[in-house]
């Protein structure tokens, strides 16, 4: 346990130092905030940019800021440095994922605050969030895990982020994309957040999100297996 | 328990189809200074790694503190220190914030990061970023990281490559003053003159075998077979005899005419020794 403290512990004091980390984090609660509080626009839904940018945001933030610390720690040799130092590889997955989970859900409670959420909403809202920003760190992890260095993991990151972000808003536009958009995990949590107010789980929805979170656990465990943490 | 701190027997290991490792046998005792040579990719911190239990071994025994590799568990694994070819340093952090995360993980305590810094010279550094330290600096700290908890044995790997002689002197010191207090070297290096001035007993490692096996004077007399006397005339000349009895009669002429500038006789050191072994340097 101490382990996993000493390991938060430095990722904080690390990420405030680290900017293009840091900015991931802060970057879509801030411009949510301000869109949301400055644009208004005739027969725009209710909450349209928080909606939108929530998703986006646990598309991006925990997915990149993920496979970026752990690509990073390998390509330094600071992991090693870990794993030589008797921390095992689940403790310092779990002290990095929790510490990115923690900040993303904070990103949200922001985004959450900004939509005016309250109540059984709000816990829905934050619910939703979490399991997406579970399924991106999961992502993260694979990416990080499988990458040998920061350059592989970036050039994998981005288009995968890229799909995840993207791709409900594009369906907005387009019924094919829309088709092809419901099976992955961010599109889903996107429609149930629209309907928030009158929220549901249904059949689909539960079997997506359970097999996209099923699926990227295999990922981890693949790219884990095949390259290890050193 | 064993006589041993480490103990590497018959130790084999592949990478896929490469086999990197084929059949080592090392024994460390308690306080030694050991040294591992070989050139770069020979399998210097495969065998680390395989000592610390990072990875497991294809075939052969391998145990720390008498406790087989695979079964060390995190109370032994924090009476080892730890210093890397690549140093592992958080750039971004402080000298002062790294020791702290490896104080924590280590059990040290807090106190302990002072004296650390202290020791290495660091103290007036240690609120500034690694990334702004020069490279003997980073190497000092590494150390200081891999002291933190009073190991009983220090993995040193490649702990003055790239380093100035100076800095490279005070790391020697460094290490010195960790034997005096008791603690076990492990010492991985391509520098001949520095595993010859530490280190109590060395390994030759050569594409995965250990080619020779012994203290360094050892292995230097056992491949003193060539002796020569060098010999520097007064007019610059310079002269190569045998370093025996048929010598004598030419050498003592020359003394008597009173032309000798200087006289020396030439050993073999680690370095030729290696190079006849195996027809290249070690730093290649």
């Amino acid at each position: 346990m101490s382990n996993i403290a000493a390991i938060f512990l430095k990722q904080i004091k690390d990420t405030l130092k680290n900017k293009t980390v840091l900015i991931q984090f802060l970057m879509f609660p801030l411009i949510t905030l301000v869109m949301q509080n400055t644009i208004k626009l005739d027969n725009m839904p209710e909450n349209f940019f928080v909606n939108l940018f929530s998703v986006m945001y646990i598309g991006m933030a925990p997915l990149t800021s993920t496979a970026a610390i752990i690509s990073e720690e390998k390509e330094t040799g600071t992991l090693r440095s870990l794993m030589m130092s008797n921390v095992s590889p689940i403790q310092y997955l779990v002290a990095t994922g929790g510490y990115v989970f923690l900040l993303c859900i904070g990103g949200c409670a922001i985004l959450c605050a900004a939509g005016g959420y309250t109540g059984s909403c709000a816990a829905v809202f934050m619910a939703l969030c979490a399991f997406g920003t579970l399924v991106s760190v999961f992502l993260g992890a694979a990416i990080g895990v499988f990458s040998t260095g920061q350059m592989m993991a970036t050039s994998i990151t981005v288009p995968v982020m890229l799909v995840l972000s993207f791709l409900p808003m594009l369906s907005m536009f387009n019924s094919t994309i829309e088709k092809i958009a419901r099976f992955f995990y961010s599109q889903q949590i996107s429609t149930l957040i629209n309907k928030i107010g009158d929220f549901s789980l249904n059949l689909e929805s539960m079997v997506i999100m359970a097999a996209n979170i099923i699926i990227t656990l295999i990922l981890f465990l693949t790219a884990y297996k095949k390259r290890g943490l050193v | 328990m064993s006589d041993y701190t480490v103990l590497l027997s018959q130790i084999k290991h592949t990478f896929g189809e490469r086999e990197v490792l084929k059949g080592i046998d090392i024994s460390i005792k308690p306080g030694e200074i050991f040294g591992l040579l070989g050139p770069s990719g020979a399998g210097k911190t495969t065998i680390i790694r395989i000592i610390t239990g990072q990875i497991k071994p294809s075939d052969g025994l391998s145990q720390l503190f008498g406790t087989d590799s695979s079964q060390l568990d995190g109370k032994l694994l924090q009476k080892t220190g730890m210093m890397l070819d690549n140093l592992g340093l958080y750039e971004r952090l402080s000298c002062t914030d790294n020791l702290k995360l490896f104080a924590a993980i280590l059990g040290a305590d807090k106190s302990m990061i002072d004296i650390a810094l202290e020791k290495v010279g660091l103290s007036a550094a240690k609120k500034q970023p690694v990334s702004k330290l020069s490279k003997g600096m980073k190497s000092r700290l590494a150390l200081a990281r891999a002291m933190l908890n009073k190991p009983s044995i220090l993995f040193l790997d490649e702990p003055t490559s790239g380093l100035d002689p100076s800095t490279a002197a005070e790391i020697h010191r460094l290490i010195l003053e960790e034997r005096d207090r008791g603690a076990t070297i492990f010492l991985t290096t391509h520098n001949m003159a520095e595993a010859s001035s530490l280190c109590d007993n060395i390994a030759l490692l050569n594409e995965g075998t250990i080619i020779e096996y012994g203290s360094p004077a050892q292995i230097c007399r056992k491949y003193d077979h060539e002796r020569k006397i060098n010999v520097t005339l007064n007019d610059g000349s310079e002269l190569e005899f045998s370093n025996n009895s048929s010598s004598a009669d030419k050498i003592y002429d020359l003394l008597k005419n009173d032309s000798i500038k200087s006289i020396h006789s030439s050993e073999p050191n680690l370095e030729t020794v290696f190079t006849s072994l195996t027809g290249r340097r070690l730093e290649q």
